[in-house]
């Protein structure tokens, strides 16, 4: 499979910036799964943190954002807005979103 | 694919990010020993604050500065507040701090006079001399003046356009509160595509919510350039329950299209020689991408930048991107929270290809609150993905609020649109 084929390279590259760095992850990788949690920050705050009235969505677990948007989406959870939006991502699309500010907590905050 | 598992992904995205966050190989893999790439952003707004604030937090081995006249940026978002008596202009004008100390974007308070798109520099007013390797654009909007007969920029001195917000957002302000009861408020809105399709109506339902309550034997005429608009049913319905009789929109094919204003008499012309007097007149004129994109040649005939809507990268010139009201977005629409979303796949453009790495497909959003009445809100919402078609939304989701619900999903609304201001400007700024 593909994968393995960049694997090399993707090691190398990785490895050597530990080396020369401190891995200090932050939610911001060039993926996919940023991509599309970058479109919620608008009202959620960035990386899911929201200095207003719509909730904050970092630190809850992938788990729990996937059930609650799933609920949202078949509308077994009352939403005003979230929704309709959410009927716009595929299942993998929700799972990569969820896995994004799940994901996102435990990773030191930029300063 | 299909052994890709949605673990091994957020490993891989988590190993990824290990050098990307410091900004290698961004830039500098391929051209070892040369200085960090340069993008440079004209406009301080919600595309280009959001891109700068975003091509850092992605590669902050990419050297980024900020481009903007205004030493302070006041939103058009909610500034109908302010006209409606609600807000103060403090309470959404903003500085540039955070994006410079929390996010080292360098910012210059100048304007862009012109790029040299060969050289690849852009000269600012004050003199100084802007080389890049991506130059992103996000200036908003130019009035075209005198589209509308006697329309030009001193007539907007006395009948505000209030469709850049600032001093012109509190003339109209001081207009509306000085009116006598019993006046009348003129709103000359245009036809598509304009900046914020819901701002016309809004703007009429909070001078309407001041008015009920200072000055209740007044109205509000809209003359429209369109027959239909944004919100229409959700904003038609809200003025029966909150301000019946108060406002009367008159639509194109009803006469609403005015060609001519007279700053004197204080009254509008529509196209069938009929004329309005306004004791408060807004036009709000026929407007096109912003001046610098203009001079650069990025627009087409009809005003607004053409782009490749995955990169946002200008058909007219190479290295330079256009995102905001500028654009010509696919289905887009000219909002603060689009060109906020544009701006982050812009940001993720233009840092793929500095780093030699590839660009995820793009997602974009629109999520649009507007107040019928400070415990009224409704919305309207899309998800966008790209196709042959351009940028499109995708089918069965979105849309406007439903229709028929109690005045406690209003209400929520209402507190969701101010959650939704505080979030996108926090996504701007903070």
């Amino acid at each position: 499979m593909h994968i393995s084929v960049q694997t090399p390279m993707f090691v190398v590259m990785a490895c050597l910036s530990l080396l020369l760095f401190p891995p200090t992850a932050t939610a911001d990788e060039l993926s996919r799964a940023s991509m599309l949690s970058n479109t919620c920050a608008g009202c959620h705050g960035t990386d899911g943190i929201s200095p207003g009235s719509i909730p904050s969505i970092a630190c809850k677990s992938a788990d729990s954002i996937e059930k609650a948007l799933m609920e949202y989406r078949d509308v077994k959870h009352f939403s005003t807005v979230m929704g309709r939006l959410v009927k716009g991502y595929t299942d993998q699309e929700i799972q990569l979103i969820a896995g994004f500010f799940g994901n996102n907590c435990n990773k030191p905050a930029k300063k | 694919m299909n052994n890709f598992s949605r673990r091994d992904f957020i490993k891989w995205a988590g190993a990824a990010s290990a050098f990307s966050a410091m900004g290698w190989p961004l830039g500098s893999l391929a051209k070892m020993g040369r200085s960090a790439a340069k993008v440079v952003v004209i406009g301080g707004g919600y595309g280009g604050a959001t891109c700068a604030k975003y091509i850092r937090k992605m590669a902050p081995g990419i050297e980024v500065t900020l481009v903007e006249q205004n030493k302070r940026y006041t939103t058009c978002p909610f500034s109908n507040t302010v006209i409606g008596g609600l807000k103060k202009i403090e309470e959404i004008t903003h500085g540039y701090e955070n994006l410079r100390d929390r996010h080292g974007v360098k910012i210059i308070h100048d304007v862009a006079e012109e790029v040299d798109p060969a050289n690849k520099t852009v000269r600012l007013k004050g003199g100084t001399k802007l080389p890049y390797d991506k130059l992103i654009m996000s200036p908003g909007i130019e009035f075209i003046w005198d589209a509308i007969e006697g329309y030009d920029k001193a007539a907007s001195k006395v009948m505000p356009h209030a469709w850049k917000a600032g001093p012109q957002t509190t003339l109209l302000r001081a207009k509306v509160e000085a009116m006598k009861d019993g006046g009348t408020v003129i709103i000359a809105a245009p036809s598509n595509p304009f900046r914020c399709p819901p701002g016309p109506y809004e703007r009429a339902s909070l001078i309407s919510h001041y008015m009920k309550k200072h000055k209740p034997k007044s109205k509000v005429i809209i003359l429209d350039r369109k027959d239909k608009f944004s919100k229409q049913s959700l904003f038609v319905a809200g003025w029966e329950s909150l301000y019946p009789g108060m406002i009367e929109w008159v639509s194109k094919s009803a006469g609403g299209t005015v060609v001519r204003v007279d700053t004197k008499a204080m009254e509008v012309e529509n196209n069938d020689g009929f004329t309005y007097k306004g004791d408060v007149i807004n036009i709000i004129p026929p407007h096109r991408a912003g001046t610098i994109a203009q001079r650069t040649g990025l627009a087409d005939k009809s005003g607004w930048c053409p782009i490749n809507q995955t990169t946002f990268e200008s058909k007219m010139q190479k290295d330079i991107h256009v995102i905001g009201d500028s654009a010509i977005a696919g289905k887009m629409p000219k909002s603060g929270y689009a060109a906020g979303s544009e701006g982050k796949v812009c940001a993720a453009a233009v840092v793929a290809e500095l780093g030699g790495l590839n660009m995820p497909e793009p997602s974009y959003v629109n999520t649009c609150y507007s107040l019928v009445g400070p415990d009224y809100g409704i919305s309207v919402a899309a998800v966008y993905r790209m196709t042959k078609k351009g940028i499109t939304p995708v089918k069965g989701a979105g849309g406007g609020s439903p229709k028929k619900v109690d005045t406690t999903f209003r209400n929520m609304e209402a507190v969701y649109a101010q959650g939704w201001y505080d979030s996108t400007v926090a996504d701007m700024f903070r």
